[in-house]
């Protein structure tokens, strides 16, 4: 009796839990669909009033910030992940580790500050993508870092020792076969971080700032889907909130369909660990 | 660096004589595959007063003995009497693990490669290994794994990689299963024995002058294990062998020499007895090696 009792309540909330999801999915998709059209992939937002205008500049921006966090991200998050994996021993290893879990539960409007204060204020003078794109890189790193770790423990030291015993020296036991055998594992780490990064808002604000026009200048302000949506849903215009919920529905499409090319790649990879 | 007569010499292939600290080019080997050596002659390991330990604990203690060229060797004991940890010493595998070292000597061709100015991957690349469960590189195909060492060594850009992966698949008797799939079929879609003639065709492909094997069968049915012992025959003619057993007519079916290694209550693993194969099996000189051999224990 208790047993079914607690089936029951387990059930139900993991049925809440996909519940929600479907709420917010649904919404987005219904209030969002009648935004969009071609024009909205490809034109600059206009001044209120003004009919039509779209997104372009943003999902211009947040693409080039995200390729600018993932270029710092990337090789550093998986340059740890090896360190503690492969490498690292004793005390260092145990600092690494540590900062990376407190850079990992940082919240974002402070890395946003910091970088703000850092870049922004300091070494580029004004409000710039490049800045959006380090701050994005900074949430990157722990998530890149603590995936491919995981992973790389799942590499049989049998293959480390293979290689080895074949004359190979470490370091290129751990590139060409260690790496290589976890890219299902770095390429999820990869995804997951950048899909986490395309949200990002708050750090956004403080750093890249938005943009109403197009904008491919790193040392320029740049505009960003997040923040697209930010201004547009804070605005009194019926019309833009229509635009934020197409900006949104943009916003979820990008990631999915990301998530969705990883899923897909990482099934045939990850049989190659099972073995 | 190595002190060879001239006649050794020239009896060995280019590949053989690197000295273990230098780097050296790796020419591309020529075709066909056995080099011309005098039997009886070539790379021996002569091991001296070796111990090793894991962290704290002495694994095995004070072992002395001699694989002979172009025979095979086989280190046979009961369950964690440490003669794993003695054939890992043989091309310093051992000190990979964490934690782990060695001491004493173990001359390859009389240099020996625990001096400190030896580089262990240069060691590795003389003196090959295969291990008890089969373990090709699961992201590579059967040529890429075959052709997995020269590629990844470094060094001279190597151009003849098809026949040499060739050559050694034929020489692990793997070439006729594979040939039709070996480009494209992944290294992990083998059998078990498959797999393991693949890890030691990869070992022979670098070219090493001994090949050590531990517990090679061990993981495989009867007929994969037949077909090892059969290759292993086979390669006895170009390459010093060494394999760890704890099958007792395995040792006795392909070895030359033997040697009967025990912990006793210490836990420390020394050697009991070594010498020929079939003295050791017939008319072992310890009474302890004779009641394992005749399975009164382990």
């Amino acid at each position: 009796m208790t047993n079914a009792l607690a089936t029951v309540a387990v059930a139900a909330s993991a049925l809440a839990a996909v519940l929600v999801l479907l709420l917010i999915l649904g919404h987005v998709v219904v209030q969002g669909l009648p935004a969009l059209n071609p024009a909205f992939f490809t034109e600059r937002p206009l001044p209120p009033g003004e009919v039509g205008g779209g997104v372009a500049p943003a999902i211009v921006g947040t693409l080039e910030m995200l390729a600018v966090g993932a270029l710092f991200g990337i090789p550093l998050g998986v340059g740890a992940a090896i360190y503690l994996s492969e490498l690292g021993r004793g005390s260092l290893a145990r600092v690494v580790s540590f900062t990376i879990d407190l850079v990992a539960g940082l919240p974002s409007i402070v890395i946003g500050v910091f970088v703000w204060a850092w870049l922004v204020r300091n070494v580029v003078g004004q409000y710039d993508g490049l800045a959006g794109g380090v701050a994005l890189a900074i949430i990157m790193i722990p998530i890149v870092a603590r995936t491919v770790q995981e992973t790389l423990r799942l590499v049989p030291d049998a293959l480390r020792e293979a290689s080895l015993a074949l004359g190979i020296p470490r370091w290129k036991t751990i590139l060409r076969v260690v790496l290589p055998t976890a890219s299902a594992g770095v390429l999820t780490g990869v995804v997951l971080s950048l899909a986490r990064a395309g949200g990002e808002t708050a750090p956004l604000l403080l750093t890249a700032l938005g943009n109403q026009f197009f904008n491919l200048d790193l040392l320029q302000p740049m505009a960003a889907l997040p923040v697209q949506i930010y201004q547009y849903a804070r605005s009194p215009y019926p019309d833009w909130h229509t635009k934020a919920w197409g900006a949104a529905l943009v916003l979820i499409t990008l990631i999915g369909a990301l998530s969705a090319l990883t899923r897909w790649v990482v099934g045939r990879r990850m049989r190659a660990l099972s073995h | 660096m190595l002190s060879l007569t001239d006649a050794q010499t020239r009896a060995r292939s280019l590949r053989d004589s690197i000295p273990l600290g230098e780097v050296a080019p790796s020419p591309s080997p020529p075709l066909p595959a056995a080099p011309l050596r005098p039997p009886d002659t070539g790379p021996s390991l002569d091991v001296r007063g070796l111990s090793a330990w894991y962290g704290e604990r002495k694994a095995i203690e004070d072992v002395s003995l001699s694989v002979a060229p172009r025979h095979i060797t086989a280190i046979i004991g009961p369950s964690g009497c440490g003669k794993s940890t003695l054939i890992r010493c043989l091309n310093r595998m051992h000190e990979v693990v964490r934690g782990a070292r060695a001491q004493g000597r173990v001359l390859l061709d009389e240099q020996d490669i625990y001096a400190p100015q030896v580089d262990p991957v240069r060691v590795r690349r003389v003196v090959g290994m295969v291990f008890q469960k089969p373990n090709p590189f699961p992201m590579m195909s059967i040529f890429d794994n075959v052709v997995a060492g020269l590629r990844l060594q470094g060094g001279v850009r190597m151009r003849h990689l098809e026949e040499v992966g060739e050559r050694a698949l034929r020489q692990a008797a793997l070439w006729d299963e594979v040939k039709d799939v070996w480009k494209k079929a992944s290294g992990v879609s083998l059998s078990g024995g498959q797999q393991q003639r693949l890890c030691i065709a990869r070992t022979l492909a670098v070219e090493p002058a001994v090949i050590l094997m531990d517990e090679p069968c061990s993981a495989l049915d009867p007929i994969a294990t037949y077909r090892i012992e059969e290759l292993m025959s086979d390669l006895k003619r170009d390459y010093t062998i060494a394999i760890v057993t704890h099958n007792m007519q395995q040792a006795s079916r392909v070895s030359d020499y033997t040697a009967f290694m025990l912990a006793e209550a210490d836990r420390i693993g020394r050697l009991v007895e070594f010498g020929p194969t079939a003295s050791i099996f017939t008319n072992p000189s310890e009474r302890r090696t004779e009641d394992y051999i005749t399975g009164r224990f382990g």
